[in-house]
């Protein structure tokens, strides 16, 4: 298990550096979208529309935060069930999306196109919403305001706990991480 | 006759749905300390300190263990001879639920319309169940519980000849197929019997015990040990990546049924166990 600091937006280089199994510390921005987003987009490409971002390089994080109290720059921010989004993601990804955090194993479309475009999929631990809220230092919402949690929002980040779970060679942790350990047993 | 005010239940259940959010469950901690010295994964280890820190995170600066801060399930135990004054049961439970969201700064996750999706803007309405009892009895078992591990939740219709074999199966493939989805380490309720909606409820109030108290029926805690140990085997591990910590307890209900059925159903919870007891 390595432990490696990345920044983003992510380069080639970084992902190709990157194995199924590492531990990982993001700076940088990202971007939240989930289900409601995620819908968005997929109507906006469909009818050919620009997108609100530039998806080139950057990462997407699924999560739909609590509300902030006065004083805070984010509720409880843990990742939310990535596989919700798997009929978007591989159109995502054609367009230069490198990166995504979530929860949970992601369906044979969304690994053979993480593998064709040379991207990684992240997980955050799931339930470790408070925690990773300490790492959230800027957040502004971005496009579809009227979607309240479901809202895209810039995160600037410092020190993201995150685990690469499917790397951009097809390794896949949900898979493999389970069998070594049956394996030693 | 005792009186119960429907003013003192708002109060109630708006205080517990922010606590249950903010405050780690004192079972599922002391699982997850416990789950520590069988683990010998170093990812699932670290996995297993991290939500311990996010529990002090959490507690340290008042914000909710898990962003999806649920949907609230409430089981009241009302007794025949409690007079409720000051409006509607569920009203004030539902009041107590949209003061508890909004001053707790929980996110609102419930939509009016599964199938037009219009947010509600105030977590209501909870999940009510009543239930008649005896005497003067009034209490409120409420649950906050999110989604990721509520669609990983399973029921199926056994033939009587399939047997305590036959659960396991279906508990176990149940269990593997949801992987980390659900958040793992898990907490199981398992309902056995009854009839199609009543084997759903059971293994929802299965997950409402104190976490690893076993079955007050020693038949069925020597199984709920022994499923358990089989879940635990399964290698799933914390998040999904590998381990000996799936789940951090198991509870079985059940309840008579009919000679030509086995109903079972499988809720799943995360480690983000949010329930508690409110007794007037
Ligand atoms: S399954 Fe539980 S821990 Fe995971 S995101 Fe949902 S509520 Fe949080």
């Amino acid at each position: 298990m390595n432990t490696i600091n990345i920044t983003t937006p992510l380069d080639d280089t970084t992902i190709a550096g990157l194995k199924a199994g590492d531990r990982v510390f993001i700076e940088g921005i990202i971007y939240t979208a989930r289900d409601a987003a995620h819908s968005r987009l997929r109507e906006m490409i469909n009818n050919n529309e620009a997108l609100p971002i530039d998806l080139r390089g950057q990462v997407i994080y699924y999560v739909g935060p609590t509300p902030a109290a006065e004083g805070r720059v984010i509720g409880s921010a843990g990742p939310t069930t990535s596989t919700r989004m798997d009929i978007v993601t591989p159109m995502l990804l054609e367009k230069g999306l490198k990166g995504m955090i979530g929860k949970g194993d992601r369906s044979k479309a969304v690994i053979d196109a993480i593998v064709r475009n040379k991207c990684v999929y992240f997980a955050a631990v799931g339930g470790a919403g408070a925690l990773i809220a300490s790492s959230i230092v800027e957040t502004e919402v971005v496009a579809f305001p009227e979607l309240g949690t479901e809202a895209i929002r810039r995160l600037k980040v410092k020190d993201f706990p995150a685990i690469v779970a499917i790397d951009a060679y097809g390794n896949n942790l949900y898979m493999n991480g389970p069998n070594e350990y049956l394996a030693r047993k | 006759m005792k009186q119960i005010d429907c003013n003192e239940v708002t109060k109630l259940v708006r205080d517990m749905c922010i606590n249950m959010n903010i405050r780690m469950d004192a079972g599922i901690k002391e699982a997850l300390e416990n789950s520590l010295d069988s683990e010998d994964s170093p990812l699932a280890r670290d996995i297993i300190l991290d939500l311990l820190k996010n529990k002090d995170v959490a507690e340290g600066e008042n914000i909710p263990l898990c962003q999806d801060t649920g949907m609230v399930f409430a089981f009241v135990e009302l007794g025949q001879e409690v007079k409720i004054t000051n409006g509607l049961l569920s009203e004030a439970i539902n009041i107590g639920v949209r003061q508890g969201y909004e001053e707790g700064y929980l996110r609102k996750s419930v939509v009016a319309c599964p199938l037009r999706r219009k947010n509600t803007g105030d977590n209501t309405p909870a999940i009510i169940n009543y239930q008649l009892v005896e005497g003067d009895t009034f209490k409120i078992k409420l649950a906050a519980k999110g989604f990721g591990s509520e669609n990983m939740s399973a029921l199926k219709m056994l033939n009587p000849v399939d047997g305590w074999e036959g659960v396991k199966a279906f508990v176990l493939d149940t269990i593997r197929r949801a992987g980390g989805n659900c958040c793992p380490p898990i907490v199981v309720g398992v309902g056995i019997g009854g009839s199609f909606d009543k084997v759903a409820s059971l293994a929802k109030q299965a997950l409402l015990r104190d976490i690893g108290r076993p079955n007050a029926e020693a038949y069925i805690a020597v199984l709920e040990k022994e499923l358990l140990d089989e879940v635990n085997q399964l290698g799933v591990g914390p998040q999904g990546f590998g381990g000996a910590t799936t789940a951090l307890a198991l509870h079985i209900e059940t309840y008579p049924t009919h000679i030509a059925g086995l109903p079972v159903a499988l809720n799943i919870n995360c480690h983000a166990s949010r329930h508690g007891v409110i007794e007037l």
